[in-house]
């Protein structure tokens, strides 16, 4: 994409400067790797309190509401859809009124089967209420696409809650159930980014049941499955020779939850994270040196190689697994463009779940 | 390789003596790549303009949501929207005032702004944050910038004291625009949360009825492929282009005959190729390919002229497209490279054609030379039926557009089809003629001077025709221009009958003035006026509100009345309506109109029709009291004065002294009138030029056609020196005749000019600006122009003349030493 | 070398048919110098057109060497004239804006056989030394007529065909021509056909044969 082109797709580049991957990986993907001035900073120790806490985060300059869910249709046939809402603020200081607001809104959507990956995304100015989140009652959303809460959403758990988005060939409306609370990623919600000390704000629902109804091409079906939720916010989340990340949330047969990233650095090393999260909610990290991650094979998309097959092992958990996606081509080609989709996994474990591969 | 470069080498040698003809070959292609490419410049640098201002930020090639009273509605409705699933982008649209100018400033949203918009500003990543965060940038055009009298980066203060964000150029933006980000335009024009228009993008998925989410607030305005500018402006433009394809024809006359000479000189040149082993695809091959590599130099030297001539003429052009349809043209002539490819291949395409049969005779050329009896005569007439034969068809053409085309185009087609007929008749007149002279000649000499000029028809024929061309266009034209220059003059000065104008800030400054008008002495009577603005059947219409004044009864003029028409008038129900309106509506006097108002529908009956030269905007005349009734919002700040003559330059000084007027603001009778007459003269200044050009191209025409001629007739004329007449006096002869036959070729363009300024007038001027003008001759004119004609024929003739006059006798035995 | 079998032509003149040649057999060898002679219309330029392949024959066969004329296409005629024969007009046909120099050299190039040292030799043995930079228009008939012999010969042809080559030319300068011509020829060692109403010049060459009736009588 040229530097000239028009607004809004330059936009994007607002929301996280922007998406010359090429040029971006110079300073860490899409531009998270930038300094914080003037921003609020990340540090340990922080007592996360709900319902405000699902609402935004001005003071820093990035947060996101991402949600990912793996579902089946009623002849059996896996599919997966992706809802993300991304704030940016263009300066930090005092909110502006009106248009004058400095915080940028853009999402992204995507519904994936085997044969099919649909996607869309838009963007809003702050200040206005195009788009924008409200934790009492919870609400999430821009322009026609909305993740919102009822009177009666718990706090704790962050359910039951409506989710509904669009694209020209494609839509989709869940609801989500959850029973169990909120799950802190990383030490009690600070997670740590690089040995250097960037680190974001980053807890999850794993446990959201799902159902409802995906459209592809005005064919409506209903679907059920399982969903997870990740809210994340940040400064300065990556550090300057972090070129991007590959990162997996798993659904396990057993009720059991992991979530599992590496971040990669320009010198080839990379930075492995885990988390287990047992099935009635108790975390666990996992060592970065008890992670072996192995891409297993690459699918070309956009001039990209990207590995979209994983060999993954945790010795320490006898827990080795093959994970292969549901659709190779789930290449989100938005402004800032990434790899999202459901895979699948089996080996000593077996499962479900969504691949996150960006920087490439 | 080599092969086909010797025979290129041995075929381009030709020219080298005969430079004359090489010249001939080459002014010829240039002329009529030239004049096209010129008039194609302009033209496209217009469209180019129009296109940029029909897709600035939601002109009328995007669809919107518009408030059905036009006026602003709240911001509130465009985020319901998006909430619904509506991809629509504010707009919010006003006037600002810098250093004195007024202009566009519009608010825009870039964020939301649909990617279809069409050359909205291209903004990189940090661009736009720069654009939208405080201080935020003013998008502006480079000529906007040195209109205002600004550089780039400052950040001038407006009328209300308040600052714009600082200036950016941004190339590809309409003259005459500001733009800013909503929030800012919002502020600026003192509107908070409020939004012109919103545009809509390219729908994602099925949003809800748009009665659903906003009710009746908004309507939906649905894109139109063609602007009301491009619809005005379409025949000023076809009017362009048909000079330029006037002037491109009289260049491919030069070249054919150019060509069809040259070919004629080496067809032995050929003969002999060929029987020394070139075969003929060989000589063929390479006689294209000299052609195509002669069009290209020519093409790209007219290309460079073509340029020149657009650059010249683009300030003229500009002003009258600004002062005709108020389209803003940026004086700075940018091209892209398809003008430069189509300017190349006109090029070889015409020098292809032009040379078309003299190509297919050398093709076709025998090795043998079969020696073939100079039947000259029943080629001649042979060829002189053909072409009266053709010339009847293409005059059925003409009439058969005259009575059944309704377009413009048609217009220009019964024009074109009429010149070429007559053109295609001019041999076969002039044949008549000579003949009859011919006939009636006493003596052998007198005989042999018709019969001889006769046999030369064939060869300046084409030349005659040119000539006959461009002199009908300039009788055509200059008869249109006088006649439109003096009805216009006429028509302003009745129009014009204030003797000061005035046109106040505000409401509050004109009823100051006016006060203070009261009390001034000299000033006899003050006249208030007003203007509104309706839309009739989709067409924006305007409201002039004429007061009830004895010098405007007697003045003011109209074309058709019904009886007691400006008494009618004074009650408020009745209007006089516009020429172009009344024609574009299908309305006359004694019709009823009705016109959405503030308050409701307003019926007014037509009692008088009007010109309105010059007005793209249809108009209706009403009185002024009755229209700021029906219309409360109209600005009550135009004045009128009646003023003891004496008194109007003190009066003026007073005015701008007292109210701080500037010279727009007020001006006298004198000034308005000079000003109106400028723009209007300006109008018809490209037409004039290339009016001008036209002609030397057909003086160009003859001039090499005579030159080309004369080596030819050499032997036609070496026989009457051998039986003793001298050689000036053979010079002087030659010359009579090349003036006769130009003199008679200027009289007949004198009838076909005519007609041409009929056609102008009668056909292309109402379908065009939809005003009919009386149909006036001017006989000094016309004389005039027989006069440069004959001018011309004679400077052109005189060269050839002189070089025979002067001839060596040694050339002329030469001629029975060649004899074959 | 060249060999003429039962060649025939017919024109078609006002509808009417004209059997200009009526089976002409006629051989010519290698360096043999040939005169044609006959009245006038008799054919003999009808022929000496269909031995250049400038124009094609209605029946027979025309032998140049081991190539049929008369089964050549354009092009091929095109190509034998270029390589393998020299023509000679009573009009020259110069090329009226090339100059002397280039007007010899030209049917060389064409074919690609331009030999400077023969060019030379040509030029000197027709005393055209000093017109190299003239113009055709400059020269008179006899030295036109020497440059178009140049020309004809420069690409050592095996063939020099001579359509009256000195009907233009007063007799003197046409004894001076032929001589010439004759020793250029002898030089060359190819073969000699020349069409001349010239009784007195026939004489001067090895053979002469008279066309009659469409027929060599």
């Amino acid at each position: 994409m040229s530097a000239d082109k028009i607004s809004r797709r330059a936009f994007a580049g607002g929301i996280a400067a922007l998406a010359l991957a090429r040029r971006a990986s110079a300073q860490g993907y899409a531009g998270l790797g930038e300094t914080a001035d003037g921003f609020a900073r990340v540090t340990p120790g922080k007592t996360f309190a709900f319902p405000a806490d699902h609402g935004p985060h001005p003071e820093f300059r990035i947060e996101w509401w991402y949600l990912t869910a793996n579902l089946v249709d009623s002849s059996g046939a896996a599919c997966g859809l992706q809802w993300t809402l991304f704030r940016q603020a263009a300066q930090p200081g005092p909110q502006g009124e009106g248009w004058a607001n400095q915080q940028i809104w853009m999402a992204h959507a995507a519904a994936t089967r085997a044969g099919t990956h649909r996607f869309n995304e838009l963007f809003s100015r702050g200040g206005i209420g195009q788009a924008g989140v409200t934790a009492k009652p919870f609400a999430a959303w821009i322009d026609d696409w909305e993740m919102k809460g009822f009177e009666r959403t718990d706090d704790r758990t962050l359910a039951p809650l409506t989710l509904k988005a669009s694209g020209t060939d494609f839509s989709y409306a869940l609801t989500l159930e959850a029973d169990r609370p909120m799950v802190l990623q990383g030490d009690r919600g600070f997670s740590r980014k690089s040995e250097r000390g960037q680190a974001s704000y980053y807890y999850s629902q794993p446990f959201y049941r799902a159902r409802g109804t995906l459209s592809i091409d005005d064919k409506p079906v209903d679907v059920i499955g399982q969903a997870w939720m990740d809210r994340e916010w940040s400064s300065q989340p990556l550090d300057a020779d972090q070129t991007g990340w590959d990162w997996l949330s798993l659904h396990l047969a057993s009720g059991d939850k992991l979530m599992l990233y590496r971040l990669r650095q320009k010198d080839g090393k990379d930075y492995p994270f885990g988390n287990w999260i047992s099935a009635s909610g108790e975390t666990q990290m996992i060592a970065g040196s008890d992670i072996q991650m192995l891409p297993k094979a690459t699918a070309e998309i956009a001039g990209r190689k990207l590995p979209v097959e994983w060999q993954i092992a945790i010795p320490s958990r006898s827990f080795s697994i093959l994970c292969k996606p549901l659709n190779p081509n789930a290449w989100m080609g938005t402004g800032f463009s990434y790899w999202e989709g459901p895979i699948s996994f089996a080996g000593t474990h077996d499962g479900v779940g969504y691949l996150e591969l960006t920087g490439y | 390789m080599r092969r086909a470069l010797w025979v290129l080498a041995v075929l381009l040698s030709h020219w080298r003596r005969h430079r004359m003809q090489f010249a001939t070959l080459l002014i010829g292609l240039i002329a009529a790549t030239a004049l096209w490419s010129g008039v194609q410049a302009i033209n496209q640098q217009a469209r180019n303009a129009y296109d940029r201002a029909a897709a600035t930020f939601g002109g009328v090639r995007t669809a919107m949501l518009v408030a059905p009273n036009a006026a602003t509605f709240p911001q509130e409705l465009f985020v319901k929207l998006r909430r619904a699933g509506w991809p629509v982008s504010p707009v919010l649209e006003g006037r600002v005032q810098i250093n004195g100018h007024s202009v566009r400033l519009l608010g825009i949203e870039p964020v939301t702004l649909p990617v279809d918009v069409g050359n909205a500003p291209r903004l990189g990543a940090s661009d736009l944050n720069s654009f939208v965060a405080p201080p935020g940038q003013t998008l502006v055009a480079r000529e906007t910038l040195s209109d205002l009298q600004e550089t780039e980066g400052a950040a001038p203060p407006i009328s209300s004291g308040a600052k714009l964000p600082p200036l950016r150029v941004q190339p590809q933006l309409v003259p005459d625009v500001l733009v800013v980000d909503i929030g800012v335009a919002q502020r600026l024009l003192n509107k908070p949360d409020q939004v012109s228009r919103l545009l809509i993008g390219k729908p994602k998925g099925k949003p809800a009825p748009l009665a659903s989410v906003v009710g009746e607030q908004l309507q939906r305005v649905e894109p139109t492929a063609e602007t009301e500018l491009e619809r005005l402006t379409d025949s000023f433009h076809l009017n362009l282009t048909a000079f330029g394809l006037l002037s491109f024809f009289v260049g491919l006359f030069i070249v054919n005959s150019a060509v069809g000479l040259a070919f004629e000189q080496r067809l032995p040149m050929l003969r002999t190729l060929r029987a020394c082993g070139a075969s003929a695809r060989l000589v063929n091959t390479v006689l294209v390919v000299e052609l195509v590599a002669l069009a290209l130099v020519a093409g790209l030297i007219g290309l460079v002229c073509g340029y020149f001539i657009a650059a010249a003429l683009l300030p003229d052009v500009a002003a009258s497209l600004r002062g005709l349809y108020g389209a803003q043209i940026p004086g700075q002539l940018s091209l892209q490279g398809e003008w430069w490819l189509a300017g190349i291949g006109i090029s070889v395409a015409g020098a292809l054609v032009a040379a078309a049969t003299s190509l297919i005779k050398a093709i076709r050329m025998p090795v043998l030379a079969t020696a073939q009896p100079r039947a000259w005569q029943q080629r001649q007439r042979r060829w002189l039926i053909l072409q009266s034969a053709a010339a009847c068809m293409v005059f059925a053409v003409a009439l058969l557009l005259l009575h059944y085309g309704q377009s413009l185009i048609a217009g220009f087609g019964v024009l074109a089809a009429l010149m070429l007929g007559a053109a295609l008749m001019l041999p076969a007149f002039l044949d008549i003629l000579l003949l009859t002279g011919q006939r009636l000649a006493r003596g052998p000499l007198a005989s042999w001077f018709w019969a001889d000029s006769r046999q030369q028809l064939s060869g300046l024929s084409l030349a005659l025709m040119a000539l006959l061309l461009a002199l009908a266009v300039n009788v055509g034209v200059s008869t249109m221009v006088e006649t439109f220059s003096r009805t216009f003059v006429g028509w302003l000065n009745g129009r014009l009958a204030a003797d000061v104008y005035i046109s106040a800030s505000d409401n509050a400054q004109g009823t100051a003035i006016r006060n203070w008008l009261k009390e001034r002495s000299e000033v006899q009577a003050i006249l208030s006026g007003g203007r509104a603005e309706a839309q009739i059947q989709g067409q924006p219409v305007e409201l002039l509100g004429l007061p009830d004044h004895a010098l405007y009864r007697e003045r003011w003029p109209l074309l058709e009345t019904a009886p007691r028409a400006w008494t009618q008038l004074v009650p408020g129900n009745a209007a006089f309506i516009s020429e172009q309106l009344s024609r574009r509506l299908n309305v006359r006097v004694g019709d009823v109109i009705e016109v959405p108002a503030p308050g409701g529908s307003w019926e007014l009956d037509i009692v008088g029709i009007y010109a309105d030269y010059g007005n793209p905007k249809g108009q209706l005349a009403v009185n002024v009291a009755a229209l700021i009734r029906h219309f409360p919002q109209t600005p009550q700040t135009r004045i009128g004065l009646i003023v003891a003559h004496d008194k109007i330059p003190g009066l003026i000084a007073a005015l701008q002294k007292q109210f701080a007027l500037d010279d727009r603001s007020v001006a006298d009778q004198a000034t308005v009138k000079a000003e109106s007459i400028r723009i209007f003269n300006r109008t018809f200044a490209v037409t004039s030029a290339l009016n001008a050009f036209t002609l030397g191209v057909a003086g160009i025409a003859l001039l090499t056609s005579l030159l080309t001629l004369a080596n030819s007739r050499l032997p036609q004329l070496a026989p009457l020196w051998a039986i003793g007449l001298t050689r000036p006096r053979l010079a002087a002869i030659e010359l009579t005749k090349t003036l006769s036959v130009a003199l008679f070729t200027a009289l007949l363009a004198v009838p076909l000019g005519l007609v041409v300024a009929w056609c102008l007038i009668a056909i292309v001027n109402v379908k065009a600006f939809g005003w009919r003008l009386p149909f006036h001759v001017f006989p000094l004119q016309l004389i005039e122009l027989v006069a440069v004609a004959l001018l011309a024929s004679l400077l052109a003739a005189l060269l050839p003349m002189l070089r025979l006059a002067r001839m060596q006798p040694a050339n002329l035995v030469k001629v029975f030493a060649n004899e074959r | 070398m060249l060999s003429i079998r039962n060649l025939s032509k017919t024109f078609s003149s006002a509808g009417e048919p004209v059997h200009v040649l009526r089976g002409v057999d006629l051989d010519l060898a290698a360096g043999e110098r040939v005169a044609l002679t006959g009245e006038s219309g008799s054919g003999k330029s009808t022929l000496l057109h269909l031995i250049a392949g400038l124009d094609a024959a209605d029946d027979g066969s025309i032998r140049l060497g081991d190539t049929e004329v008369t089964k050549l296409s354009d092009a091929g005629r095109a190509e034998l004239r270029r390589d393998r024969i020299g023509l000679v007009f009573q009009q020259f046909n110069l090329i009226p804006s090339l100059s002397v120099a280039d007007n010899l050299a030209f049917q060389a190039r064409i074919a690609g056989r331009h030999d400077a040292a023969w060019s030379k030799e040509l030029v000197e043995r027709l005393g055209l030394g000093g017109l190299l930079k003239r113009y055709p228009e400059q020269l008179s008939g006899g030295q036109q007529q020497r440059v178009a012999i140049g020309r004809a010969l420069a690409t050592k042809p095996s063939l020099l065909l001579a359509d009256e080559p000195t009907g233009n030319l007063d007799e003197d300068t046409a004894e001076d021509v032929l001589a010439l011509t004759r020793d250029l020829v002898a030089r060359t060692g190819c073969g000699f056909l020349m069409v001349t109403h010239s009784l007195h010049l026939a004489g001067t060459l090895d053979r002469h044969l008279t066309l009659h009736a469409g027929r060599i009588a």
